[in-house]
């Protein structure tokens, strides 16, 4: 018996030897792998130097989110076909957004030049912008953004420079459910009424307390014809039109035109109501087309989408999608701009729109074999002429928290809709120093 | 080697390794952590747009937490608005302490009698054990979006049970989601510890006071408890340092914001930091790690547990003896 | 009698129950097609092994197997390290007469009172400066810090339950004390030692937040390699093949808990000690 017991602590002592030696040696196996650093991308600018004519051309690293990278795997391709000295990586962050920003803030922070260019989710572009990790497009970088979707440029302006290109967009649709309602509604006041007398939930959208609340209360605020900030940075969420926007969100809550579920709801509870065929109206981004339109849905075939509504017509859809900005760390600036602009091109964005990946080239939206394949373009496109960003601010987490926690006290624990905006404009104006 | 100075070199020996890892691991971030925070976070220089380094800031990053201490525009203090991450703190850390009490509480209670039951000898033990574990096993992020999943608003619960209750939003119900969850994963852990201190009574011992008669009640107050109590003492203590540090669970489970009904202060460090307020997030942190050492202060004081090592050393008394030996004479008092 | 047996068997299936019934429902989403992922039908429907599929394929980047491997090794190394390194502090603090043993046993516990959030920003840029990130030491390392804190304090409270006697009567007949500690102390505390030796492997083999910023895609273990899975659109989160990787991520766990859980068992049960 004594001898087995004694066993433990001999193989203990084995198994820690080794260990040390892999913690030691071959660990090292590890950093052949994939880890590249400033010094990496040096020796290969310094043998690239030689052959090419133009400083600030080698290789690069395209960092994005896992989510997406399928749509622009093809492309990374096709340019490293055209471009065999200035190949472009692949870097893949975490799905979740809040895991990708963490990921490139800790590696921007170090100052670290790891990613070349940066797949920037809208609301951080400004940022990044004000705290100098992203190289201006300007002089030597200048981009022509005269084809792409003004609100998309917007988004990736601050300060009047132009900081990131944008890659593709997102805006929202209101997607309606033709059984139960047959006829679109032109306003808001159209869509209440025309819930009278129905059975199922009338609008489901996103009112959980998360990003897709901003978002949302945005979008009324903006549809009403208020807004967060204005043009030159000031907080005007408590203005009359902005207050009347929140309030309207608010009485149809209350009023159940909006469903109860909605503020425990995501996008993927969204997903589940319309597609199970639960909800009459639903505002989602384009993806729940698809959903839609599949084999276990219940609304295939009888569903149709327009752009949201507001107070007088077609409401304000807040923007989604990506930026791509370079990092000013980057050593291969040149291949960094040409590689942006190559995905902008109209080739690429067509393939995109193939994709389901809404673009930012104006023309993609107009081409009538791409509308026919997808039939919710034209009212995305109009969509997306009326989007707005959300608040350009290198202080968007914490303006976006403003407005989520109040917005949502408004909801559900019966603040008034002048307190809550008061609170917002304190909150953002404390967070914006 | 019996002297002090022989006994002292050695142990600094022994302990170094282990001083050392802590020493860079944790010691070195919470040292800066320290520094940082009496540093302020970058601030916006209106006329270029870009964020410059702050100076110097004294306890103003205290005084935000702990007081609500807000700067309006204008530049006079007042206290900060709903909205801003500072009027999140004392609700989360009521939260917190909630949570922590309830957790280690269940946890313990349902660890100790799982552990009971895993003593005894029977077939299948090995297969009970491992399945006892299978909880602690699966990854935090996997479990939170399980309950996540399994407490959705069309879930399994609420169509077994059907009950339109919204685990997600309502905060009672969320709470106790959360906790339901923390304890289904945690209990195991509980139950292991509190099973190893079980291994260490030697059996005899219940023979001997099952033979004189003693109930089973009497066996478990009188020779158990005493006896698990030290390994039972660590347990939770460690089990409630954790608790007192919980992330993962509410964030995946409910949500990340800090004003959501489960938000605890491990959250409010991440939101933080998520607005670029790296400092702020320091004085956070080194809060939590002083309301850690006080709650386990008072836990180490008054709820008696022994685990400075004081005793035990040749020439002090060992605990367990002298329990053997009282439990020897209550066996000797049953039978007269 | 009958009726202990009886609480011991009702003990038993609770036990069952407890760490079966939601482990039950993952692994029925895991083998349920991804369309109905959101039934809630209790009994297998729809079954297949696609989501499997998923979870293990390695054409969208994934290298799932090799995070189980890395994985592995990273919770061996840490394990053993910390385990060794444990019962030579716990054994100073234990056994041994001197100055300061409070503030050390003091410091050991604050080790374990510093949110681990706040430790991934000082940590990713103390590593970045010395080349370490994307190797597995950047993992051991503070992994071995994690666990030590609670390895060290349950063997001190076991150390010192194990009653000075035994080893004085080793040392009488002529062992040193390092001989009296390894073949006489350590047998005994087994069940501590298989104990806190599970608990930390299964610790360091759940630690997400630091693996995810000091890790490379070829280090990530398997906590990483889940959180990149990710579902058709940004919107829409991969729930069916989750599961699936839970389910492949716990049955390596089960098969090592099953191995060494006889070693929890005590030497005492024989009648080592004697009242």
């Amino acid at each position: 018996m004594n001898i087995a017991l004694k066993r433990p602590g001999r193989s203990l002592a084995a198994i820690a030897i080794v260990s040390t030696v892999v913690l030691a040696g071959c660990a090292d196996s590890g950093d052949t792998g994939e880890t590249t650093t400033a010094t990496a991308t040096d020796t290969t600018t310094a043998t690239e130097a030689a052959s090419d004519s133009e400083e600030g051309r080698g290789p690069i690293t395209f960092a994005m989110g896992k989510n997406d990278t399928d749509k622009i795997t093809p492309i990374i391709e096709k340019w490293n076909a055209q471009n065999p000295d200035e190949q472009v990586t692949l870097r893949e962050l975490a799905g979740e957004a809040d895991a990708q920003r963490e990921t490139l803030v800790q590696s921007l922070q170090a100052g670290n030049s790891d990613y070349d260019v940066m797949a920037l989710d809208v609301v951080w572009t400004a940022d990044f912008a004000a705290n100098q990790w992203l190289a201006p497009l300007t002089g030597d970088l200048e981009v022509d953004t005269s084809d792409l979707l003004q609100s998309t440029v917007d988004s990736a302006t601050y300060n009047g420079t132009l900081y990131a290109l944008p890659q593709n967009t997102n805006g929202q649709l209101l997607f309606r459910n033709t059984e139960l309602i047959p006829e679109a509604p032109t306003n808001w006041a159209e869509l209440e009424a025309s819930c009278a007398g129905l059975e199922t939930d009338c609008l489901t959208l996103q009112l959980k307390q998360y990003e897709g609340l901003t978002v949302n209360t945005v979008g009324f605020m903006e549809g009403w014809g208020g807004s967060v900030l204005s043009d030159a940075g000031d907080v005007t969420v408590d203005s009359d039109q902005a207050k009347e926007g929140l309030q309207a969100l608010v009485d149809a809550y209350e009023n159940g035109t909006i469903s109860s579920a909605s503020t425990s709801a995501t996008e993927e509870e969204t997903n589940l109501a319309f597609v199970g065929g639960d909800t009459a109206y639903a505002i989602n981004w384009p993806y729940m087309f698809t959903n839609a339109e599949g084999e276990t849905s219940e609304v295939a075939g009888k569903f149709e989408v327009q752009p949201l509504v507001g107070k007088d017509g077609v409401g304000v859809s807040t923007l989604g999608g990506y930026n791509n900005g370079i990092n000013i760390n980057s050593e291969n600036k040149r291949t960094a701009l040409d590689f942006i602009k190559f995905i902008i091109n109209e080739e690429n964005q067509t393939s995109f729109a193939e994709a389901s990946f809404p673009p930012v080239l104006a023309s993609i939206y107009e081409d009538d074999a791409l509308v026919e394949q997808f039939p919710y373009l034209p009212a995305l496109k109009e969509s997306l002429e009326n989007a707005a960003p959300r608040p350009v601010s290198p202080f968007y987490p914490a303006i976006s928290k403003a407005i989520q926690d109040n917005a949502y006290a408004a909801l559900t624990a019966g603040k008034s809709v002048d307190d809550a905006t008061a609170d917002m404009k304190a909150a953002i104006e404390q967070a914006s120093r | 080697m019996n002297t002090r100075a022989g006994q002292a070199r050695s142990a600094a020996w022994l302990i170094a390794p282990a001083l050392i890892v802590l020493a860079i691991v944790i010691g070195y971030p919470i040292l800066r952590a320290i520094f940082l925070s009496f540093q302020a976070d970058k601030s916006l220089d209106p006329t270029t747009g870009l964020f410059v380094e702050g100076g110097f800031a004294g306890f103003d990053h205290y005084l935000y937490w702990l007081s609500n201490r807000c700067m309006s525009p204008s530049g006079t203090v007042s206290t900060c608005p709903p909205g801003v991450l500072a009027t999140d703190f004392w609700p989360a850390v009521r939260i917190t302490l909630f949570f922590t009490v309830v957790t280690v509480a269940l946890e313990t209670i349902l660890g100790m009698f799982m552990a009971l039951v895993m003593n005894r000898e029977f077939r299948g033990r090995g297969l009970v054990r491992a399945a006892v574990l299978i909880p602690w096993a699966i990854p935090t992020a996997v479990t939170a979006k399980l309950w996540q999943f399994i407490f959705a608003d069309r879930g399994i619960v609420n169509s077994l049970f059907d009950t339109n209750i919204s685990w997600t939003t309502d905060p009672w119900a969320a709470r106790s989601a959360v906790i339901i969850a923390d304890v289904w994963k945690t209990a195991p852990f509980m139950a292991l510890l509190i099973l190893a201190g079980l291994q260490m009574i030697p059996k005899d011992v219940y023979e001997a006071a099952r033979v004189d008669g003693a109930s089973r009640w009497q066996q478990f107050r009188l020779i158990t408890m005493p006896l698990v109590k030290p390994a039972l003492m660590v347990a939770v203590l460690f089990r409630t340092l954790d608790a007192l540090r919980m992330y993962d669970l509410p964030v995946i489970m409910i949500s990340a914001s800090s004003n959501s009904p489960t938000a605890t202060i491990s959250q409010l460090v991440v939101e933080d930091m998520r607005q670029n307020n790296f400092n702020s997030a320091s004085a956070l942190s080194t809060l939590i790690f002083l309301l850690i050492f006080a709650v386990a202060f008072i836990m180490i004081r008054f709820l008696g547990a022994d685990v400075s090592g004081q005793r035990g050393v040749k020439g002090r008394k060992v605990p367990g003896m002298r329990k053997r030996r009282q439990v020897k004479m209550e066996e000797e008092e049953l039978v007269s | 009698m009958r009726r202990a047996t009886l609480w011991h068997y009702l003990g038993v299936l609770f036990i069952m129950f407890w760490g079966l019934a939601p482990f039950y429902w993952m692994v029925i989403v895991a083998l349920r097609d991804k369309r109905y992922t959101f039934d809630t039908t209790p009994w297998p429907t729809h079954v297949t092994l696609e989501n499997f599929r998923d979870a293990l394929a390695t054409n969208k980047g994934n290298d799932f197997l090799g995070a189980i491997g890395n994985s592995l090794l990273i919770s061996v190394a840490t394990t053993s390290l910390a385990v060794m390194v444990g019962v030579f502090t716990a054994y100073a603090l234990a056994r041994l007469n001197f100055p300061g043993k409070g503030v050390v046993t003091g410091i050991i516990l604050a080790a374990s009172m510093f949110p681990g959030i706040a430790l991934v920003t000082p940590l990713f840029q103390l590593f970045g400066d010395l080349g370490w990130i994307g190797t597995y030491r950047a993992m051991i390392i503070p992994n071995i810090s994690f666990a030590l804190p609670l390895t060290i304090y349950t063997l001190v409270s076991f150390f010192r339950q194990l009653p000075w006697e035994l080893e004085e009567a080793a040392r009488v007949d002529g062992a040193s004390r390092g001989q009296a500690f390894r073949l006489v102390l350590l047998p005994l505390a087994a069940p501590a030692l298989f104990t806190t030796a599970i608990l930390a492997f299964i610790a360091t083999w759940n630690e997400f937040m630091l693996a995810r910023q000091l890790s490379t895609t070829a280090t990530e273990p398997v906590t990483v390699a889940i959180a990149r899975f990710s579902g058709p659109s940004a919107f829409e989160y991969p729930y069916a093949s989750i599961m699936a990787a839970g389910a492949l991520v716990t049955v390596p766990l089960i098969i090592m808990v099953l191995i060494f859980q006889r070693r929890i068992v005590s030497g005492l049960t024989a009648g080592g000690v004697k009242a």
